[in-house]
């Protein structure tokens, strides 16, 4: 009888795989990502045909053609690893963390620590106290606008943003303004979306990204005032991949006391990252674009900003005592993480995290510029493509926004899709960076690890249709 | 079902070409504005009456082929109709959109139909519908 009941259960585990879309056997064959042994050096030894194995879904066709998924700024895709990590916690120890006194529990809970400790490592901060686990950069960043931010800041009071960010780093501050009486102010930006002051000269095909010309500090300090209390920018544009010069921003606002936020969503990703040479004082990003499930993200936060920051959500796993009255709070981040987190998506994230070290950020990071570089080159060729960004190659990340001659995105995007081909057109969630470069939109092409040269050439290709259909 | 037959037909592009029912009104008696958020589309809608009868119908901004076309069809549908027509043209074009209504328009205005091709490709439809729903707050502010 055991033997045929667990024949049985086989067979349903197999079943429920299948319902969802994946091979079992292909999930089990990759489980372990961590066999790689050394990260990849050079371009040479990067194993593309290995990596696209290790992706199920691009063994599913879109509109009946090959998925050519290049809308990776939005959301990335994952790794049989990272599915069976999440599937993993419910099907062999599920149980609540930090609570039950039995052996599930406490498998869950160390493997919940694990992933935060894994994650301080990935950015490299000594201290995992100062990662805490959220729903997602946008969470992480109210996090900071209603924890810290309305707290410590008075009406008048100026927070600095840019004319780039997504709405996830303008909205929330616009409701902290309107708020609290708190100023926002605009680092403003170039025709080609870099920042004017701090990359004057980034018209210029020849400006490296190490150039500093003296004056600089002096152009940067215009943005500054003594009302400025902190910076809050984006450490890649999700709309052009323009990096900015990060250490210029944080060293010119730390010398005036001021803390520095990076929203992370598409850099943290797509490079490597080091907070403490860095020195920012917050790094949000989101775990679904990394390879994560959907519902993670990290706040990084400097332990001295954690402390002063209340908590953003109140209940039980963050308290230290309760009483009828009052209660006190655990120190971060345990204070910031109240309820039953995301178990199985934060083991997720950690096993993500693993998959992309085992390949290494830098190799991952080459590729990319790889890609876009080729794409880049490809779509200067075809006449009536307008591409947007900055100019200077040392200033972009793996994403392309372009216009085809007067058709709308949307309609590209479109006629794009029936190639197999997944893009974002639209506005981004960047309005404001819309209607500096007077578009209604823009298509965006952004690469992954798993992307491949053929991938920009059948983008390329693709647009033959658009031509044929709308005769441009 | 192909992007040729039922999105980009030619007279579906046609209309999106079309300058005829582009740019403001003067003195428009009903004006109204329409924006699609996740998108781009944002038009401005302009109709002048001679008592309930529609006698003049134009739009501006900007938006995709199928909104544009849409839009266009829109102003050439209106002209004039009475109010009370134009909201049953809308109540039509809605409900062949979004609940598979089979249309049933006038012969002058058959055109509408081409729009039905839209509903093969969902995240579309909002394109297709923009003017109509601004066309609907501006009659619902007039009490039609």
């Amino acid at each position: 009888v055991n033997a045929t009941q667990k024949t049985a259960q086989k067979k349903a585990h197999k079943i429920t795989l299948r319902a969802a879309g994946a091979n079992p056997d292909r999930l089990s064959a990759v489980r372990d990502c961590g066999d790689r042994g050394e990260p990849v050096r050079n371009h040479d030894e990067y194993d593309i045909d290995r990596i696209r194995r290790e992706f199920p879904i691009l063994e599913h066709p879109m509109r009946g053609k090959p998925l050519v998924y290049l809308d990776n700024s939005a959301t990335s895709l994952k790794p049989a690893c990272v599915i069976q990590a999440e599937m993993g916690y419910y099907t062999e120890y599920s149980a609540n963390i930090h609570r039950g006194v039995y052996e599930f529990s406490e498998i869950a809970t160390a493997r919940y620590d694990e992933a935060r400790e894994r994650l301080a490592r990935f950015i490299n901060t000594p201290d995992a106290n100062q990662v805490v686990f959220t729903r997602g950069a946008t969470e992480s960043i109210n996090m900071v606008v209603w924890g810290w931010a309305a707290k410590h800041l008075k009406a008048g009071d100026e927070v600095l943003i840019t004319e780039v960010e997504h709405h996830a780093n303008l909205v929330p501050w616009q409701a902290l303004a309107e708020r609290t009486g708190v100023v926002l102010r605009f680092i403003p930006v170039t025709e080609h979306g870099t920042f004017a002051l701090l990359d004057p000269e980034s018209d210029s095909e020849s400006v490296s990204a190490s150039s500093s010309a003296p004056d600089l500090d002096a152009d940067l300090g215009a943005l500054f005032t003594d009302r400025t209390r902190l910076v809050a920018v984006t450490a890649m544009s999700n709309v052009t991949g323009y990096l900015p010069d990060l250490s210029r921003i944080i060293t010119a606002a730390h010398s005036r006391d001021i803390p520095v936020l990076l929203d992370g969503a598409q850099y943290v990703s797509h490079h490597p990252v080091d907070v403490t040479a860095l020195n920012c004082d917050f790094l949000v990003f989101s775990g679904h674009k990394m390879c994560g499930p959907t519902g993670t993200g990290v706040l990084y936060g400097k332990m001295k900003y954690l402390e002063e920051m209340d908590p953003f959500l109140y209940g039980g796993d963050m308290i230290s005592r309760v009483r009828k009255e009052s209660s006190t709070f655990k120190p971060a981040p345990d204070k910031f993480e109240a309820g039953t987190p995301n178990i199985a998506g934060v083991i997720g994230l950690g096993k993500a995290v693993e998959y992309l070290e085992s390949i290494g950020m830098d190799a991952i990071a080459d590729h990319e510029q790889h890609l876009i570089e080729y794409l880049r080159s490809e779509m200067e060729k075809v006449p009536g493509v307008v591409l947007y960004g900055p100019r200077n190659p040392h200033q972009r990340g793996g994403i392309l926004s372009f216009n085809y001659a007067d058709v709308h995105s949307h309609d590209v995007g479109s006629l794009l899709d029936q190639e197999g081909v997944a893009v974002r057109t639209g506005f981004h969630c960047a309005q404001p960076l819309m209607r500096k470069f007077g578009v209604p939109g823009t298509v965006r092409a952004s690469v992954y690890l798993y992307n491949t040269l053929e991938e920009m050439d059948a983008l390329v290709r693709s647009l033959d249709t658009v031509r044929k259909v709308f005769g441009v | 079902m192909s992007l040729e037959d039922d999105l980009y037909k030619e007279i579906i592009l046609e209309n999106y070409r079309s300058t005829r029912n582009k740019g403001p009104l003067d003195h428009p008696d009903m004006h109204a504005e329409g924006a699609n958020p996740s998108c781009g589309d944002d038009l401005e809608l302009f109709l002048s009456l001679d008592g309930n009868t529609i006698t003049a119908a134009r739009y501006d901004g900007v938006g995709c082929s199928i909104c544009c076309a849409s839009t266009n069809m829109l102003c050439e549908a209106l002209k004039g109709r009475t109010l009370t027509q134009a909201r049953e043209i809308l109540t039509s074009f809605k409900e062949m959109l979004l609940n598979q209504g089979e249309p049933d328009f006038d012969d002058d205005i058959s055109d509408l139909e081409v729009m039905q091709g839209v509903r093969n490709y969902p995240v579309r439809i909002k394109c297709a519908l923009l003017a109509w729903n601004t066309l609907e707050e501006m009659l619902e502010s007039k009490g039609v």
